[in-house]
């Protein structure tokens, strides 16, 4: 009988194509992610040794760091990102890839593209040239950020060299109190185990507060798993898994439907199965969480104060502690709830989802943005946005005074024209909060959707409970 | 890939932690389609003041390290995106070996796969490594791959471990890809399993 094993060893065992001497692995890839940042290298690598890509039809490109969220008709201005969009659509031409095109509905950030296609099912491995591939986990799929020459690896072979990871289970049991979510779940982990605290490691999340998250919670979870160090997180199939998948353009149909879910329903961790490490959280104490630094372990909860590096005992932290307080701009000890914001950002590939932008409209209806903030909203995908637009959450953002855009990763890294002036401080939806991340000198704190809506209302950063409360 | 074998070159004291992907190049850079060039905008947040003059602060623009070929830095170096521009910058610059108590995995990854050797290390010897480094234009460190060996300026020599076919592939400057296409018939038949066992993912 073999050994109790986890979601991931499973996965791990099934993809396993040759395992060397050494203990190194040649695993199969099923499913390849490209976008116009990190493909160009790999594709003239390809060119130079004259290979050409194994399997394209595993293989799905789309544009999404580079795109324009304003008028997408007047093409994008600036050369060198038109360039590489422009390049990215020549390879995937000249190497027969599939690719969505920058005005296509279903056009849009990558790791919102691949689930909302039905191209991330369970059981499978998925990577990407870009870190937040982890998204994808929410699936119970092996789903990891890779660098270039990884990227043309896979074009070439459809198989990555790799050495095993470690498991590490992350247990979230207990009732989510009102307004908190799935962002504040992550940030918490990550506040707890630090952004190396993942490291040599792929996540499972379980407990009844991660089972009770809809796909799209367990996507923001999964997706900021790479800011806790780990490459990957995953978490067990179920009946929601399948009813998200079920009917999307590229899930599996009829009999072959049937055969999948039957198998896909055989994917979840032994119950005597062995983690390297084990975390526990418990749900119920969980408040809204806001970073206050630059590194996404720098969480604290929007009710706390901000540390003071003298309290610190390990120099280096301090140092680094002392650093942040610096960039950002802050007094150690101070609440930081009232801190005043310039401007706020939602969306990217962490919360540019349709129940994301339900969750900041909710908030934002019937108000005002302060005068003294801008304000963007940025769908994940076209089809996000056309979802939006049927609900009508466009005209409330819009009347709320916020900026209503196009799809794309926009000013979570600030690749395209969207970007925080220096000193200028952002409530913002997305994933990092490193110095210069949304713009040089610009100042990210990392919130949930209803916290970066509260802080556009209110001005200032602010416990999102306060306003529900008025509702 | 080039090889690489043993190196002998001036260690630049970097001891921040978490040393992230934006800062060693700012996402401003990331829109070349090349792999060349980088090296003028490596840590350019840190290393340029804001009207452009250079920041004589930053370690890398001091005499002493101006011509650095490795690294000594905090734990958790190279934390952030997958972007392999990262490495790309440090080696365009000249940076062939960084050393740190920990490194990001995709970093730490990316970094084999262009010929650097990124080196872990215990907290006591990175603290020794760091003050070695500390000593400007005195601070040569010796690292030899095939031995496994860091030599400081003292003749202290400290061992590190590293896994045995990253090491291979480094010395004899291995092209992964090369490598993986003689194994092509195992990744066929592999796909083949895969049309009877999970006809849905080949459809």
């Amino acid at each position: 009988m073999r050994a109790p094993s986890t979601l991931f060893d499973k996965i791990w065992d099934a993809h396993l194509v040759d395992v060397q001497e050494d203990g190194t692995c040649l695993i199969y890839i099923d499913r390849h992610l490209v976008h116009e940042v990190t493909s160009p290298q790999a594709f003239e690598g390809l060119r130079t040794a004259g290979r050409s890509v194994h399997r394209p039809q595993a293989t799905l490109a789309v544009a999404d760091h580079n795109v324009p969220t304003t008028d997408r008709s007047k093409g994008i201005q600036n050369p060198e990102s038109r360039l590489q969009v422009e390049t990215l659509e020549k390879n995937v031409a000249d190497f027969g890839v599939p690719y969505f095109e920058t005005d296509d509905i279903r056009q849009g950030v990558v790791h919102i593209v691949g689930p909302e296609q039905g191209f991330t099912l369970p059981g499978t491995t998925i990577v990407c040239g870009d870190s937040h591939t982890a998204t994808h986990g929410a699936f119970g799929s092996l789903a990891f950020g890779i660098g270039t020459s990884e990227v043309e690896h896979v074009l070439a072979t459809q198989t990555l060299l790799q050495q095993p990871a470690k498991n590490m289970l992350i247990k979230v049991d207990g009732e989510l109190p009102p307004g908190v979510g799935a962002k504040d779940i992550v940030l918490a982990i990550i506040g707890k185990i630090g952004t190396a605290g993942g490291t040599g490691y792929v996540v499972e999340y379980a407990g009844t507060a991660i089972e009770n998250l809809s796909m799209e919670g367990r996507m923001t979870v999964c997706n900021m798993t790479i800011e806790a160090g780990a490459r990957a997180g995953l978490i067990a199939p179920d009946e929601k898994t399948f009813e998200y998948l079920k009917g999307r353009s590229m899930s599996p149909k009829g009999a072959a439907w049937e055969q999948a879910v039957e198998y896909w329903r055989t994917l979840k961790s032994d119950d005597a199965a062995k983690f390297d490490a084990v975390v526990e959280l418990d749900a119920s104490e969980l408040v809204p969480e806001i970073t206050w630094g630059t590194s996404p372990e720098n969480v604290i909860p929007i009710t706390g104060n901000i540390p003071d590096p003298a309290q610190e005992s390990n120099p280096q932290k301090r140092a680094a502690w002392e650093r942040s307080l610096a960039y950002m701009d802050l007094k150690a000890g101070a609440a930081i709830e009232g801190t005043p914001i310039d401007r706020v950002f939602i969306g990217s590939c962490t919360n540019g989802r349709i129940e994301d932008l339900r969750e900041a409209a909710g908030i934002a209806k019937g108000r005002k943005v302060a005068a003294t903030v801008g304000a963007m909203v940025v769908p994940g995908s076209g089809l996000v946005k056309e979802q939006a637009e049927e609900e009508g959450l466009d005209k409330i953002f819009i009347e709320a005074g916020f900026e209503w855009r196009e799809p794309g990763c926009s000013m979570c890294l600030a690749m395209n024209d969207d970007r925080l002036e220096a000193g200028e401080r952002c409530a913002s939806t997305s994933n990092r909060n490193f110095e210069g991340r949304q713009g040089k000198g610009g100042r990210t704190h990392l919130v949930s959707p209803a916290m970066a809506a509260a802080a556009a209302i209110k001005g200032c950063l602010t416990d999102v409970r306060k306003l529900e409360a008025e509702d | 890939m080039e090889k690489f074998n043993k190196l002998t070159g001036v260690a630049a004291p970097m001891p921040i932690r978490n040393i992230d992907t934006d800062m060693i190049i700012p996402k401003q850079f990331l829109k070349t389609i090349k792999r060349e060039g980088l090296g003028k905008n490596l840590f350019d947040e840190m290393r340029f003041l804001d009207d452009g003059s250079e920041n004589p602060d930053f370690v890398l623009n001091k005499p002493a390290y101006r011509n650095a070929s490795i690294i000594v830095a905090g734990e958790n170096f190279g934390c952030g995106s997958s972007r392999e521009h990262a490495p790309w910058a440090l080696k365009d610059f000249g940076i062939q070996v960084i050393i740190s108590t920990s490194f990001a995995d995709i970093f730490y990854n990316n970094s084999f796969k262009n010929g650097m050797l990124p080196i872990k290390v215990d907290a006591e010897t990175l603290a020794k490594l760091m003050e070695d480094a500390e000593r400007g234009a005195n601070a040569t460190l010796t690292v030899d791959l095939e031995a496994q060996t860091i030599e400081g300026p003292d003749g202290g020599t400290v061992h590190f471990e590293i896994d045995s076919f990253r090491k291979h592939c480094l010395l004899e400057g291995l092209d992964d890809i090369g490598l993986t296409q003689q194994k092509t018939s195992k990744i066929e038949a592999y796909e083949e399993k895969q049309k009877t066992a999970q006809p849905w993912l080949s459809a």
